[in-house]
């Protein structure tokens, strides 16, 4: 009998404590899959943030190191800059990427620096209990934002992929989303070009994925993916944005 | 014996470089030297200076506030230090940009239009060179012998040329300390 | 090897070099500018990393990262921009990683000036960061001690997974004596150094090496576990304070009727003003810390002599180090105080007054 359904060399045994419902245990496996597809697991190594995937570095099965919020890109440049004999990865947040580590993602990925970055985005702080993110949408509501999202007041969200497509360097940006089965076939290929890359050392590769947060968002999991569709992906278009291999600038 | 210096003067006249010369043929005859210079903004072109100690013993602080010997290339400079020289020091001072000098009759001066020398040798850049000459000519700090050699190890290469003029602003500069 | 005239900030960058550091990540910052342009012109020489980081808090990151790898690594700034580096260093002690911070000291608070200073102090030695850590604290007092700082620091930070800040100042920066350096280590050495913390740091799966998974991290989320966690670091901190205690006794006799306290830069302007007093037959004596966390309270109260009027702690702020001397005497002697700040070094002559209406 064929085995179909097996747990990637590349995730520990730890299990994910995470919401049910949530989708970073998807955005994990899509990660840990392609490594072990391209053969890395030995040379990997990656980088957790501060957020709801704070233990990230328990689930992978290899080298990781926890980073302060918003430094994972300085921290990965430290360990790549140490072993350019590894591979190194960052998984984030939105409000740790696109808050308090905004300097440090623009300029990890002005340099090239030889890296994989994974950000989730779900508009939402969700660790600490929903508040407002860079990247909530005009009039949501939050715990920090109770009466919507005044943009008048506190600007509109960060498209960050659109953001770092300014810059010339990176390699390869692309925005993909976990709402539906299809899209997260879309997801794994991406991952899967973001990590080939990085193995072949072509430099920056960023990887956005829209994602919810049915806990904070106060919608049942299967709700808050058509929430996201009818509100997140026309704001946040998912694409790519760059693909140096592929010859799309 | 302990000599403590300060060469002051505008900034882009060479006293940080006095102040080095000095240091390192101290250092290369083996004795103990420290350079402490002046930072930040005046570097940029307002007055310098820099505390130069040269010592037979261990030196304690690098700061010099009663100079032996004061190099002085402009007036602003000998106004400032030169109240402070120890009572028997030397006053070395550059008469094209010290128009008023000093009025201390307590301790050894010499001045000569540096700048007009240093063009009548070829370079208004050897004009730092002429007051380590003074130095040489005047106190036993450091023999002739060890700059030359430190310069030349250091320009030769380089610039020969420069080299040459420097020294002989250095002579130069011992004959007006003999004058 | 012969001696080189060599400003601090070089004098540093050199020997770190020589000790084995290959990474160095930093911002520049006035007045140790010549040590970040020092490591720029000389990393790629020697196939090292040089790499200008868009911030402090990036760079100290960095510093986390690499030495996450048990690599030698430094970074170096001066005053406000340590403040910056905090947040990384109590996440760099909390994990447990080796690196060395070099904090050319100015006048301050805030932006405050940019000439020498010593009020960092208590930043340096008392926390700075949030948590309960400890960073082993070596204070120079000259360019030559400078230097081989670098090498001790990076040896003890390799002995204790610890990070390691040479705190020093403008003055120590900016000058230059004469220094001599270590043989440089090899690349064959250096590649050795970085193995003995294969147990712990981040490195590839090699051929017959068991599969692991290292964690570089500061975060136990279970507060027993946390508990344990600081508890051992404290017992590694009893360690250092047993074992690393340096200090150095300068004119200290019997006949001292003054024993004076001073660190760094400070206590070379007191040695001239006690060299000056020696000559005209008044004895002075002073401790100087070398290392000023761990602090030599020990020392410090042995050296206060049975004619020993007063301790007398001179220091460029308006008194830091002063609290640890008043712990080491114990209220055995009257402890005063004379510092000079916003930039502004004592001069010997002052320091002589000073000293002088004591007797």
């Amino acid at each position: 009998m064929e085995k179909i359904a097996y747990r990637p060399e590349s995730l520990t045994s730890t299990p994910f404590t995470y919401c049910p419902g949530c989708l970073h245990g998807v955005a994990h496996r899509l990660i840990a899959e392609a490594i072990d597809e391209q053969g890395l697991i030995n040379q990997m190594t990656g980088v957790a943030p501060v957020g709801c995937s704070v233990f990230a570095y328990k689930f992978f099965n290899f080298d990781m190191a926890q980073a302060a919020h918003g430094r994972a890109p300085a921290v990965a440049t430290g360990i790549k800059r140490a072993r350019p004999d590894m591979h190194v990865f960052t998984y984030q947040g939105d409000g740790d990427l696109a808050a308090i580590g905004t300097a440090e993602i623009v300029h990890a990925a002005n340099r090239g620096e030889h890296m994989s970055v994974f950000f989730v985005n779900n508009a939402i702080y969700g660790m600490t209990g929903g508040q407002m993110a860079p990247t909530t949408l005009p009039e949501m509501k939050t715990t920090t934002s109770p009466y919507g999202r005044n943009t008048d007041d506190i600007g509109f969200p960060i498209r960050v992929s659109e953001l770092i497509a300014t810059l010339i360097a990176p390699y390869y940006i692309e925005r993909v989303s976990l709402l539906t089965p299809a899209d997260i076939i879309k997801a794994k290929k991406a991952v899967s070009k973001a990590i080939q890359y990085n193995k072949e050392g072509r430099g920056f590769t960023f990887v956005e994925f829209i994602s919810t947060c049915p806990t904070n968002w106060g919608i049942d999991p299967i709700k808050s993916r058509d929430w996201a569709k009818e509100n997140m992906l026309p704001f946040f278009k998912l694409g790519c944005l760059r693909d140096k291999g592929e010859g799309v600038e | 014996m302990t000599t403590e210096l300060i060469c002051a003067g505008f900034g882009g006249q060479g006293v940080l470089t006095i102040g080095k010369f000095l240091a390192k043929a101290g250092m290369t005859e083996g004795k103990n030297v420290s350079w402490l210079p002046s930072y930040g903004p005046e570097m940029r072109g307002g007055t310098a200076n820099v505390s130069t100690v040269i010592s037979d013993d261990a030196i304690a602080s690098p700061i010099v506030s009663f100079p032996n010997i004061l190099v002085a290339l402009n007036q602003p400079s000998i106004d400032k230090f030169a109240p402070s020289i120890r009572p028997g020091g030397i006053l070395i001072y550059n008469t094209n940009m010290c128009p008023h000098g000093c009025k201390r009759e307590d301790i050894v001066q010499i001045s000569a239009p540096m700048v007009d020398i240093a063009k009548e040798i070829g370079n208004p850049m050897v004009l730092n060179m002429l007051a380590i000459g003074v130095i040489i000519g005047k106190t036993r700090i450091i023999k002739y012998e060890t700059m030359e050699e430190d310069l030349t190890s250091f320009m030769k290469a380089k610039n020969p040329e420069l080299l040459e003029l420097n020294l002989k602003a250095i002579k130069r500069g011992i004959q007006i300390a003999q004058g | 090897m012969a001696k080189i005239l060599m400003k601090g900030n070089e004098a540093v960058a050199e020997a770190a070099i020589r000790s084995g550091c290959r990474l160095y990540f930093a911002y520049p910052i006035t007045p140790q500018s010549e040590l970040i342009e020092y490591m720029a012109r000389m990393m790629p020489k020697v196939n090292g990393t040089f790499l200008q980081a868009e911030s402090e808090v990036a760079a100290i990151n960095m510093v986390y990262g690499a030495a996450g790898c048990g690599k030698r690594v430094m970074t170096s700034s001066s005053s406000p921009g340590i403040s910056l580096k905090m947040e990384g260093i109590s996440y760099i002690a909390g994990a447990e990683l080796p690196c060395v911070i070099v904090n050319v000291q100015r006048g301050g608070p805030g932006l405050g000036d940019i000439q020498p200073a010593q009020g960092d102090y208590f930043q340096a030695t008392k926390g700075g960061g949030h948590g309960d850590y400890r960073l082993i604290v070596m204070a120079p007092g000259s360019v030559q001690e400078f230097a081989d700082m670098a090498s001790e620091a990076f040896e003890l930070a390799d002995k204790y997974r610890n990070p390691v800040m040479i705190l020093a100042d403008g003055m120590l920066g900016q000058m230059m004596e004469p220094v001599e350096f270590k043989p440089a280590k090899t690349d064959a050495e250096i590649e050795e150094l970085g193995k003995q913390h294969h147990s712990w740091c981040i490195h590839p799966n090699e051929d017959g090496d068991k599969k692991h998974h290292n964690e570089i991290n500061s975060l136990e989320i279970d507060p027993l576990v946390l508990e344990k966690h600081v508890n051992e670091l404290y017992e590694k901190y009893a360690v250092i304070e047993q074992k690393e205690l340096r200090y150095e006794s300068f004119n200290v006799y019997d006949d001292n009727e003054i024993l004076c306290v001073a660190w760094g830069t400070a206590s070379r302007i007191v040695k001239s003003a006690i060299n000056e007093l020696k000559a005209a037959g008044k004895s002075v004596g002073m401790i100087r810390p070398i290392n000023v966390w761990p602090y030599p309270y020990e020392a410090v109260a042995k050296a206060i002599g049975p004619k020993v009027k007063k301790v007398y702690v001179f220091e460029l702020n308006t008194g830091q180090m002063l609290d640890d001397v008043k712990i080491a005497v114990s209220g055995k002697v009257p402890v005063d105080f004379w510092g000079k700040v916003g930039g502004i070094v004592f001069t010997p002559a002052e320091i002589q007054a000073k000293l002088e209406e004591c007797f």
